[in-house]
């Protein structure tokens, strides 16, 4: 299952978060987003209680996709502690999307 | 509608399109020019062949081939966008056409602009992708690197998102409208911005902008790969399976643009095999 990450709720579902926070940054337009959306899933469900999985729509969350300057989508980001750790952009297999995210 | 439309004329598309069309198939192929191919002059490691030959001699060779059996080619003809999935819709700068499957054999060209601060900002202000990002930059200030028909194409994108945009064509000669838009000619010097891209230089001015996209030259066979949605490695080549389909159902990839071997033997092999598998996808789709 994924959060979806508003303004309103990302500082209490993303930065306070007590396990690490994978978001991903999305649109309904952006066919490389449609192909993530699966392996998104996939990751919420299996790595459950570990790491909680979140996804931003930029078209309704402009402010908080300009906060982190997401310049290209998808953009994935991990949060640790309430900081960013990193960020992946575009299409990835899902073992090199969590490498590249740190997990 | 086509069964197959192959986009590149080289060894892997020729290869498939000999394939296919014995198989009865309906396909073409959209060939832009003679590839990498086509620069080289002293080819002495392909089979059959008592003396060196040149690519473009091969490639000719290659078009002969197909046509006696048949093969329709277009040949320069620039494929600029490929939309849809089963069907697909395919616009080129000479038409556009209706295919059950796509195989992408393009060659490998990868997106290199010499310029400071290309590779640091790609996904921080510069995009290959003006229908992925586009958005993203609503009424803010675009520019487009390019001068030809790829470019016009993703003008046409870019213009639903903003009215700010101006061409630069990096030197090279404009060969298309671009509206009422502003064009800067001059090659670019520098692109500004650390954490994102604030602008561009030329050797006489700075221009703000806040995003560039990269549409210069010809889309590559991973340019239209990123925009379907299909994956693409860190190396840029296009990932397939042994069947040479890529995850999107109905394109698939074959040559140089797969990576690996860099070779024609390599090449031709892809294209017969990409040609099989393509041939049964065929048969286990209805329409």
């Amino acid at each position: 299952m994924t959060v979806q990450i508003t303004s309103a709720n990302f500082q209490k579902e993303v930065l306070e978060s007590p396990i690490p926070v994978i978001v991903d940054f999305w649109a309904e337009w952006c066919r490389p987003c449609q192909m993530l959306g699966p392996i998104i899933e996939e990751i919420s469900n299996e790595k459950a209680g570990l790491i909680k999985v979140g996804k931003v729509n930029v078209d309704q969350e402009g402010v908080l996709a300009g906060q982190f300057r997401i310049s290209s989508i998808p953009t994935v980001m991990a949060f640790n502690n309430g900081k960013a750790t990193a960020q992946v952009i575009g299409l990835l297999r899902k073992d090199d999307l969590l490498k590249r995210l740190g997990f | 509608m086509y069964d197959v439309l192959i986009v590149g004329g080289g060894p892997a598309g020729i290869s498939a399109a000999v394939y296919l069309q014995r198989f009865k198939r309906n396909i073409i192929v959209i060939a832009k020019d003679h590839g990498a191919l086509g620069s080289t002059t002293h080819i002495e490691n392909y089979y059959g062949f008592e003396n060196p030959i040149t690519g473009k001699e091969l490639v000719e060779a290659g078009f002969a081939q197909a046509r006696r059996l048949g093969v329709n080619i277009h040949e320069n003809e620039e494929v600029l966008s490929i939309n849809g999935s089963g069907p697909f819709n395919i616009k080129t700068n000479g038409g556009e056409y209706l295919t059950k499957t796509v195989l992408l054999t393009t060659g490998m060209n990868r997106p290199n602009l010499r310029v400071k601060g290309f590779t640091t900002l790609q996904g921080k202000g510069i995009s290959f992708c003006g229908i992925c990002d586009g958005f993203l930059y609503r009424n803010k200030k675009i520019g487009i690197l390019g001068a030809g028909d790829f470019m016009a194409e993703e003008l046409e994108v870019l213009r639903n998102f903003s009215n700010n945009l101006t061409v630069f064509t990096n030197g090279e000669s404009l060969s298309v409208s671009t509206h009422e838009y502003p064009v800067v000619t001059e090659p670019l010097v520098e692109l500004l911005g650390v954490d994102s891209l604030t602008g561009v230089k030329t050797q006489a001015k700075t221009y703000d902008l806040d995003a560039l996209f990269i549409a210069a030259g010809t889309p590559s066979a991973s340019d239209f790969a990123v925009r379907m949605g299909a994956f693409v490695n860190q190396k840029n080549e296009i990932e397939v399976d042994p069947n040479f389909s890529t995850n999107i159902a109905g394109l698939y990839a074959a040559g140089d643009c797969i990576g690996g071997l860099l070779q024609i033997s390599k090449a031709v092999s892809d294209g017969a095999q990409a040609a099989l598998a393509i041939n049964k996808y065929l048969k286990t789709i209805t329409s």
